[in-house]
């Protein structure tokens, strides 16, 4: 965790957090409608966070038919282009074949579901800018975050024993740089800045959209999790899913009513980030060495 | 390019065709989003697959590989019925209104064959195709355009057999697109639109290669999109310094695309005067009139001191090309045992050519093969080729080879010449590795151990090597700012030039190549280049990032860009006949009243809009060539199948593929056809990839793991293939296995009322590397445009079988 960014909130613990102060919150926007699929942002990504590890290749075999690099997020690949082929039936009768690409990372939900979830404490964090972080050295590995997560992208290391996903470069925005996808985007189709900056961008893309043979164009910003710091531009809007996003997502309910439940009872906070390790321990056996998560990344 | 890069922002239409730029340029296809987001531009893609970028285009349509003629044909006849051409500029900045000679016969009338066809020898008498001359020795006109004789009549008819059906049952794409697109496309006839094309091997890798090119020309020329910002003809280029190997020297041309000596030229002035164009109009400025300053500049370049106007600068020690040398020759003449070693510098022939069989069987009957080369490539390896190439035992050949290791493109400085013919200086980042040695440095021992052989044993013809001007000040290994210094050129006595009355002095680098001389008192190593090394400065280290064209992106403080720092060539053409722009808002050049300003004039800067000189200076026309005949099938592009074709050509079923089309005769050259191999083939690169190179590498092995081939969902159903299947594709000359991936992207298609089927599968794999895979070339037949002599890599036929 960069020691210049302040906290909202952090998982298993009463917020108010140690932020006093108040920040822009900081999105990412993704134009689907110009992105080619290059997979520039996920080399990026790979070489910025040290993720690469040839293993992977041979766990995920290119087996499913497509250019998508694996059929899934992993432990160690945490920006994925999606490659779905979909064919339109348009109003007069006409088909039109789509081959969308979309970016599949963490959306930093401003209504994290997996920090709610979370019993350790600590383990998931909320910066004022709205940035949601897994601080590997506090996670237990109850993958209690995976349940809570509307968008299913928390992946549990099997070396670590311990959850990660995008940062969104964290470790970049504290020093003023844009998360690395962003810097390695050769149409621009990735943009980073405030989230009201980039929403007003994101409509008037979707506005020319709509003038350009995208009748159905929208933005994706769910208000089911209190609207995302991922914002996507859709071409065809009405069916995010066709994109791999879901439709109306929802911090699951079972998460809302074990944080319910939690509310009144702070001190069992405490108790309830026990049992977690309790549970990691009888799950995996001892945690040894939790050790700096850059030595993790190179196991995982 | 004959635009650039950023130029393709200012687009209104951008056809892409013949290339995958968002798949292959990624860096460079910003700019047509750019187009797209700034000024709505209309993205249009032909391809035979749904590729990644009609992934983001406005229109795509799906067409059979290698019948990119028919298409625009089809285009140009919708434009010429419709009435949607550029009238002005075709009247008078192309050839439209040259007469033909009589005699001339066009295929429409003549079962596919232009007049002139010699079967035995497959090749063409062109003296029925030539301009009709008038007694003042310059080609008759008929500004009217309504001779019959005329190009654009010729041209009406010529085209007018291409109807949106014909297209169709050609392309196997409905009409319903074609149309759709045609209308987008020729949109651009209106003056203040402009489009442009953006093309790559997707149009040169076939046996109508450079008629596909010209094919395209003649459409930009009659919407009046050539010269102009947001307009042009724009070859991408697919390795970032292949613009500057083109540049600088082939073997069938001399540096500055100067013709190569023929044996029937023996002295210089032979070869002048076969190699200078005549003026062909009065107001033609042709260019090439200055043959002679580039040819005896770049004589004293390579022989300095020695070649003197006594032995005719030396012209003599330059070889003569009694044959075709270009790269497939190379190796056929391997394998015929004439050629008898190889120096292969950042270049892998097994990979590379087509039928890798014969190539492994070529370089094993060499005497020497020498590799300079970052990895140990397929063609370093070629001795251990596995069993599937058909090696001869590695026992019986008797290749020495030797694997020089070199520093690559990061580890050494030097110039990249990018598409847009930008000289862009870089500089090195890291030391080469272990014994790892600057491409200069390994030529600089060789010449230095050849002339102490030269020297000590004689030979026969020592003199080019031992009298060649190598005075650098190290000449192990020259420094690439004083070779710089030299392509420039600089002045060898003093001098006074004629015209401008301006004085050279000795050792000054000369500012441009407007001052090179026949008389020996300039050198220059390649005239094109001239200007980039001037007494200013390497003026390829320029990056000022400040838009000097009001926001048409020409930054000419940026690098250098040849010819002479121009951004856009042919920019006279960006203007009316009164020099006002076609689009004000997009100004090329301009006439101010006194000159030309704006980028820098392709044209004399102080002709007068009045004296009406021709916008294509290069030309001896002075005008852009509706009509060519220089082409060796025919002046005006034609519908020819592919080589090996999946049906006969429906505009000429005797005459199916292009009767010219250069084909060897080994034992191994074997050409498939339709009855065993009933499928239309095409291969083509990856984002994820770069050639050959990048399985060395394993983080872009991670984003795409394996060789594939991509299959129409319903012939994998047919086939009973599915996702993940390993299949087997074969052709004539071999066959690959490798992983199916069962898509959308390619759909059956309808041509000729039967339904054709089209497969495709990547390069990039094989025998050397981490991630090993077929060499997708092991299929390609050995079947060249009879230009270029360029391999038809993408489109052949085969079949297709579960592994
Ligand atoms: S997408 Fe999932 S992991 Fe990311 S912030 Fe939202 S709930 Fe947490
Ligand atoms: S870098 Fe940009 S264009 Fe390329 S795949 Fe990622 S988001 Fe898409």
């Amino acid at each position: 965790m960069p020691s210049n960014m302040e906290l909202r909130r952090i998982s298993a613990t009463p917020s108010p957090a140690t932020g006093v102060r108040t920040a822009p919150t900081v999105a990412k926007m993704i134009d689907t409608t110009t992105c080619i699929g290059c997979k520039a942002c996920e080399v990026a990504c790979q070489e910025w966070n040290d993720l690469f590890n040839a293993d992977i290749a041979l766990e995920a075999p290119s087996e499913f038919g497509s250019y998508q690099t694996m059929p899934d997020l992993t432990a160690n690949f945490w920006n994925l282009i999606r490659f779905n082929e979909h064919v339109e039936k348009r109003p007069d009768g006409s088909e039109k074949f789509h081959w969308l690409m979309a970016k599949d990372q963490c959306m930093h939900c401003e209504d994290p579901g997996c920090l709610k979830a979370c019993p350790a404490p600590g383990a998931i964090v909320q910066y004022t800018n709205g940035v949601v972080d897994f601080q590997q050295e506090h996670c237990i590995g109850c993958e209690y975050c995976v349940t809570g997560c509307p968008f299913d992208i928390p992946r549990l290391s099997k070396k670590t024993k311990k959850v990660y996903k995008c940062t969104l470069c964290t470790d970049r925005l504290a020093y003023g740089l844009e998360p690395a996808c962003i810097k390695a985007c050769p149409t621009g189709c990735l943009q980073f800045g405030t989230k009201e900056h980039l929403v007003q961008i994101a409509n008037a893309r979707v506005e020319q959209l709509k003038h350009n043979g995208y009748e159905k164009a929208a933005i994706y910003d769910p208000p089911g999790v209190g609207g995302t710091g991922v914002i996507y531009v859709l071409g065809l809007g009405d069916q995010p899913e066709l994109y791999g996003l879901p439709n109306d997502p929802h911090v699951p309910w079972t998460v809302s009513v074990w944080k319910h439940a939690l509310k009144p009872i702070g001190s069992l906070l405490m108790i309830g980030a026990l049992l977690g390790t309790i549970i990691h321990y009888v799950r995996y056996g001892r945690n040894e060495a939790p050790g700096m998560r850059k030595v993790d990344r190179e196991e995982v | 390019m004959t635009n650039n890069w950023v130029d393709i922002k200012n687009a209104d239409v951008i056809l892409v065709m013949g290339g995958n730029p968002a798949e292959n340029h990624p860096c460079g296809f910003k700019w047509a989003i750019e187009a797209k987001k700034t000024r709505n531009a209309k993205l249009i893609c032909v391809d035979p697959r749904f590729n990644r970028t009609a992934a983001v285009s406005d229109q795509f349509v799906q067409i059979r590989s290698g019948t990119d003629i028919a298409f625009l044909a089809g285009v140009m006849n919708y434009m010429l019925t419709n009435n949607r051409i550029h009238k002005e500029y075709v009247a008078n900045y192309t050839n439209a209104p040259f007469l033909i000679k009589e005699g001339l016969l066009l295929p429409g009338d003549n079962d596919g064959l232009f007049s002139g066809f010699d079967p035995q020898k497959r090749a063409y008498d062109k003296s029925t195709w030539a301009y009709e001359m008038g007694t003042d020795n310059f080609v008759k006109v008929d500004m009217t355009l309504e001779d019959p004789r005329c190009v654009f009549q010729l041209m009406k008819k010529h085209y007018s057999r291409y109807t949106a059906e014909m297209v169709a049952s050609i392309c196997g794409c409905s009409k319903e697109d074609f149309l759709k697109a045609a209308e987008m496309i020729s949109s651009t006839y209106a003056p203040e639109k402009a489009g442009t094309i953006m093309y790559a091997l997707g149009w040169t890798h076939h046996s109508s290669a450079v008629q596909n090119i010209r094919a395209a020309a003649s459409m930009q020329l009659l919407l009046g999109n050539v010269g102009r910002p947001g307009g042009g003809v724009n070859a991408l280029r697919g390795h970032s310094n292949i613009q500057g190997a083109t540049d600088m020297n082939q073997t069938h041309t001399l540096p500055g695309y100067l013709k190569m000596p023929k044996p029937e030229w023996q002295s210089l002035k032979e070869f002048i005067d076969a190699t200078t164009p005549k003026k062909l109009r009065p107001n033609s400025m042709n260019y090439w009139e200055n043959t002679d300053k580039f040819m005896v500049s770049m004589l004293k370049a390579f022989w300095g001191s020695a070649a003197t106007t006594e032995n005719d600068f030396a012209y003599s020690w330059l070889p003569k090309m009694d044959r075709d040398y270009s790269w497939v020759y190379i190796y056929d003449g391997a394998y015929n045992g004439i050629v008898k070693g190889v120096f292969s510098f950042g270049m892998n022939p097994v990979g590379n050519g087509p039928h890798s069989k014969k190539m492994v069987q070529a370089l094993s009957r060499l005497d020497w093969l020498v590799v300079a080369e970052n990895f140990e490539t397929e063609t370093a390896s070629f001795w251990k080729a596995p069993k599937e190439y058909d090696p001869p035992a590695a026992a019986q050949i008797k290749t020495e080879v030797f694997m020089l290791p070199a520093a690559n493109f990061a580890e050494k400085d030097g110039v990249f010449t990018n598409s847009s013919r930008w000289l862009q200086w870089k500089w090195k980042v890291v030391d080469p590795p272990g014994d790892a040695k600057a491409d200069q440095e390994i030529i600089g021992r060789l010449v230095l151990k050849l002339r102490e052989l030269y020297n000590k044993e004689g030979g026969k013809l020592p003199d080019p090597v031992v009298k060649m001007a190598w005075n650098y000040s190290n000449p192990v290994s020259p420094n690439l700012e004083e070779v710089a210094k030299e392509v420039n050129g600089k002045v060898l006595e003093d001098f006074t030039d004629e015209k401008t009355k301006v004085d050279y002095k000795k050792g000054q680098q000369v500012p441009g190549y407007a001052v090179l001389r026949a008389d020996g008192k300039t050198l220059s190593g390649n005239w094109l280049h001239s200007g980039y090394y001037t007494e200013a400065g390497n003026l390829a280290m320029r990056r000022n990032p400040v838009d000097d064209s009001g926001g048409l992106g020409a930054y000419h403080n940026w690098a250098f860009n040849w010819p002479a720092n121009r951004r856009i060539m042919y920019n006279r053409a960006s203007a009316d006949l009164n020099g006002k722009p076609w689009d004000p808002k997009r100004p090329g050049i301009w006439w101010n009243g006194e000159k030309w300003v704006g980028d820098v004039p392709d044209y004399k800067p102080d002709y007068k809009p009045e004296e009406m000189i021709g916008p294509f200076i290069m030309n001896p026309e002075g005008v852009g060539k509706l009509y060519a005949v220089e082409m060796n099938e025919g002046p005006f592009p034609e519908h020819y199948e592919p080589y090996e074709t999946p049906v006969d050509n429906p505009l000429h079923p005797k005459v199916s593929s292009n009767p010219v089309t250069k084909l060897f005769k080994t034992k191994m050259d074997v050409y498939g056809t339709r009855d065993k191999f009933p499928i239309v083939c095409t291969t083509f690169r990856l984002t994820e990839h770069f050639h050959y190179w990048t399985k060395h590498e394993a983080i872009l092995n991670q984003l795409q793991q394996e060789f594939f081939v991509e299959i129409p969902e319903e012939l994998a159903k047919e086939k009973g293939i599915k996702h993940g299947d390993r299949v087997k594709v074969s052709s004539a000359r071999g066959s690959v296995e490798g992983k199916a991936m069962v898509t959308k992207r390619i759909r059956p298609l309808k041509v000729a009322g039967q339904t054709v089927w089209q497969i495709g599968f990547p390069i990039h794999w094989g025998y050397a590397g981490k991630s090993v895979g077929p060499l997708a070339n092991t299929l390609t037949p050995t079947a060249l445009d009879p230009n270029s002599s360029t391999p038809e890599y993408k489109a052949f036929l085969v079949s297709l079988d579960k592994a």
